[in-house]
């Protein structure tokens, strides 16, 4: 018998139908994997389960949660549930805690309101459950606040708050996609945990299904509102029967077709030499400065023109200070960065134009890298700032309108504001930015990381396209090795500031040494491994 | 420049439609539109001249004649309003421009710069905010003699650290953002990124903490005229009338309500106002409406 059962779900929010007869089921101890890209529905499924869903909204179809029908429930019946028995995770850890509120209060209020415990029983509940959540209470208090932990401990937090009462049921919305490949394996096993301990059901929703299939027994499949396939996680996932199975498996293993691997000839477009970043840290008094955090510490590599390469590693380990630094935003405590011969160490801003032509960024976020009251033209055209001669108006116009044909876009484009974009074509808009100028180098700060998964496969193919076209040398920033692979020449390993392996990417990721390198390679979710394992475990 | 000037005008036209869709904005643009074109009219045309005493029509009651009534002078109740209107516009609108005028480029020169400037500057915006605004206007009127000039002055030295602190905010808010590194990735320095990012995304909070201020400006005129330290006789404003009209209450209470009314109005036409504007200038909410 199911923990929840949903049949013929119907969702509209004015004339628009976001739900379109979804079916879906969770047994106890199940976990339940639900898939799809952005605006397929997931998070709608799952607030449609807690009864969250804004005012407009007109529901009709069933929902059981053990024996209980959600939609005919009334207010007070839905708020005895939620926190519960139907526990809830969310996406973002930063927003999905009190910031005013410590740690232990904020686990102890579901337990106290529930239960009816009294503070001090409700404490030592909450002490429990964050000693089980990998918070004991011997290093983190229960007076701790949210902004002393970090990204991967709030969201155990957040998990401990959901998980406090033994949920039958726990809805995990992207737990893991705000956090760093190796927190998220952490995460995806204390989750696997407590499913197993409880018997709880899980519904964990993703849009990355390599940890879908790493994670669920069974796996939904849902596109633009409607499921599309359901089944067992392997056997799905290894048939890929329905069309838009294969389709969303392709694109998550997508590899870009690159033939021509360019050879170091003349001299090294960047080198970088025994760079290394210190941040003040915190006063310890008034007289006393604190010790300096070191960011990037001597770190030391060249590239050559058209190289392809990846610079990984875990959130926080001063991937981005360096990339900064490169694009001279940030300036060095130490060392040197020589590109195409010139030292940018201590130039000024003029010195520093003929370096910028040739170096352009595109950074991770498609919202927040353009400003929302310029139109294309304008935002495209930024870096032509930078040439000699300032174009004309006419000039200017079909500078951008290649730029924008290069990446797949429209002249016509050129005159809509970026909220008329979608997040690849945002993307999209952000290369032509950085193409525009005809730079030798681009340094790509987690560029596909905030894209669906067939969004991701487009981008890829654009980013190697370029390269093999006009030429363009890359850095990638990534926490991804599926992107490392796929589209770079070589791979930086960067660790607590070191760069701590590096080589041809096939060989360090297939085969990797240092005990960085070793981590996150096992941490990475891959779809294919997944798989195999999941099949060899049903034999 | 001269493309830039174009892509401002013709968004101007379609942010100005969608305020007209907004009902706040409506009713403080009606409201605010009377009083502005009362005090236009004002400058050529006045039913009576407010500087002529006809004492045989003192303390008239309304009538067809004298819509308002008059005063212990006989002096058009109307007339005075009208003239009036035009005296607050002046001294609020001016004193608006300093505080925005020095205000906005101290609290953007302080976000773009950070550390011991932006720290300087916002301490002596503290110590400004900490005077009593409207205190420290009759303290300056009192030193250098009463007048409309000392009042603007004095309103507009109070409304700087409003407007620093209100740029500085919005500025520090966009500093971070990503397009401004890539701004600086092309090359532009702090001064081109304020003028052509911050400005333009910060410009809906300065407008409507303007229209705010310009409505606190009027209420400061009027009460510094109603200690008798705005503008002086015979110029008429109409905090003087109010308190002129003080005395009388029992007898003539219009002598009272409608100076009271025009200054309540105003104030709230121009809040409206700023509401519908703040509303409408987010492209953000572009899409939803």
């Amino acid at each position: 018998m199911s923990l929840l059962e949903i049949e013929g779900l119907d969702l509209s929010i004015g004339d628009s139908r976001i739900l379109k007869g979804v079916d879906l089921s969770v047994a106890p101890g199940e976990v339940m994997g639900l898939v799809g890209e952005s605006g397929s529905g997931k998070s709608m499924t799952a607030l449609t389960l807690m009864r969250l869903l804004p005012e407009a909204a007109r529901v009709s179809g069933r929902v059981t949660f053990s024996g209980i029908d959600i939609l005919a429930a009334d207010e007070a019946r839905m708020c005895a549930l939620r926190g519960d028995d139907i526990g809830m995770v969310f996406q973002e850890p930063m927003t999905a805690l009190n910031p005013v509120k410590s740690i232990g209060e904020q686990v102890a209020e579901g337990i106290r309101w529930h239960t009816g415990a009294n503070r001090a029983d409700a404490e030592a509940r909450a002490k429990t459950i964050l000693d089980r959540v990998g918070l004991p209470e011997s290093r983190f208090p229960l007076s701790r606040y949210p902004h002393e932990l970090s990204g991967g401990q709030r969201q155990r937090v957040v998990i401990a708050i959901a998980c406090a009462l033994k949920p039958k049921l726990l809805i995990a919305d992207e737990p893991t996609t705000a956090l760093d490949v190796m927190l998220q394996a952490q995460i995806l096993e204390l989750l696997r945990d407590l499913v197993d301990e409880n018997r709880m059901g899980l519904l964990l929703i993703s849009h990355d299904l390599a940890v879908v299939a790493d994670m669920a027994d069974r796996i939904t499949i849902m596109r633009s509102g409607e499921v599309m396939e359901a089944g067992e996680t392997a056997r799905t996932l290894s048939e890929q029967l329905h069309p838009y199975t294969r389709q969303l498996a392709l694109a998550s293993m997508h590899v870009p077709e690159r033939s021509k691997v360019h050879a170091a000839n003349g001299p090294n477009l960047l080198e970088v030499q025994q760079l290394t970043r210190d941040y003040p840290s915190r006063r310890v008094s008034l007289f006393t400065p604190g010790e300096p955090t070191r960011a990037v510490d001597h770190v030391s590599f060249s590239m050559h023109a058209g190289q392809s390469m990846a610079l990984v590693g875990r959130s926080g380990c001063g991937k981005s200070t360096l990339a900064r630094m490169i694009l001279a935003l940030d300036r060095p405590t130490s060392g040197d960065i020589s590109f195409r011969g010139m030292s940018l160490a201590g130039k000024s801003e003029s010195e520093l134009r003929v370096a910028r032509r040739d170096m352009q960024v595109v950074f991770q976020d498609p919202y927040g890298s353009f400003d929302p009251r310029h139109r294309v033209e304008r935002l495209v055209s930024e870096p032509l700032h930078l040439l000699y001669k300032r174009p004309t108006p006419t000039e200017r116009r079909e500078m951008v309108a290649r730029a924008l044909h290069e990446v797949g876009l429209g002249a016509d484009d050129m005159h809509k504001y970026p909220h008329e974009f979608s997040g690849g074509q945002r993307q999209r808009i952000s290369i032509a930015r950085a193409l525009i100028t005809r730079p030798k180098l681009i340094i790509a700060d987690e560029p596909v990381s905030a894209l669906d998964v067939s969004i991701r496969a487009q981008i890829l193919d654009l980013f190697a396209e370029l390269n093999q076209r006009l030429g363009v040398a890359y850095l990638f920033i990534t926490h991804d090795l599926t992107v490392a692979r796929a589209i770079t020449d070589d791979v930086m390993v960067m660790h607590e500031g070191k760069i701590v392996e590096s080589g041809r990417t096939a060989d360090v990721l297939d085969n990797p040494r240092s005990q960085a390198a070793k981590e996150l390679v096992a941490a990475a979710p891959d779809l294919h491994r997944a798989i195999v394992r999941r099949l060899r475990e049903e034999g | 420049m001269s493309d830039q000037l174009s892509i401002t005008q013709d968004s101007f036209g379609s942010i100005l439609a969608r305020a007209f869709r907004s009902r706040s904005f409506v009713i403080g643009f009606i409201l605010t539109a009377i009083v502005a074109l009362m005090a236009g009219i004002s400058f050529f045309w006045t039913p009576y001249d407010v500087t002529k005493l006809i004492v045989s029509d003192r303390m008239q009651p309304p009538s067809a004649a004298h819509w308002f009534g008059t005063d212990h002078f006989g002096r058009d109740n109307f007339s005075m309003i009208m003239v009036g209107a035009r005296n607050s516009i002046a001294v609020a609108l001016v004193a608006v421009g300093i505080g925005m005028g020095l205000g906005v480029p101290l609290g953007c020169w302080a976000a773009a710069c950070g550390g011991w400037i932006d720290e300087t500057l916002m301490r002596f915006n503290d110590l400004v905010f900490a005077f009593p605004a409207l205190l420290s206007a009759v303290m300056i009127t009192a030193i250098f003699g009463p007048g409309a000039i000392n009042a603007i002055i004095a309103i507009g030295i109070f409304n700087i650290p409003v407007f620093a602190r209100v740029a500085r905010g919005g500025a520090l808010s966009i500093w971070p953002r990503e397009f401004i590194l890539a701004a600086r990735a092309s090359g532009k320095g702090p001064m081109l990124i304020t003028i052509e990012h911050v400005l333009p995304n910060i410009a809906n909070l300065l407008l409507v903490q303007g229209t705010i201020q310009f409505a606190l400006g009027i209420l400061a005129e009027a009460g510094l005229s109603y200690v008798g330290l705005g503008a002086q006789p015979p110029m008429p404003s109409w905090g003087r009338m109010l308190f002129d009209a003080q005395t009388r209450m029992v007898v003539a209470p219009y002598l009272a309500l409608f100076p009271g009314f025009a200054i309540v109005l105003t104030v709230l036409g121009l809040n409206l106002l700023g509401d519908g504007l703040s509303d409408t200038l987010d492209p953000k909410l572009r899409r939803q409406r």
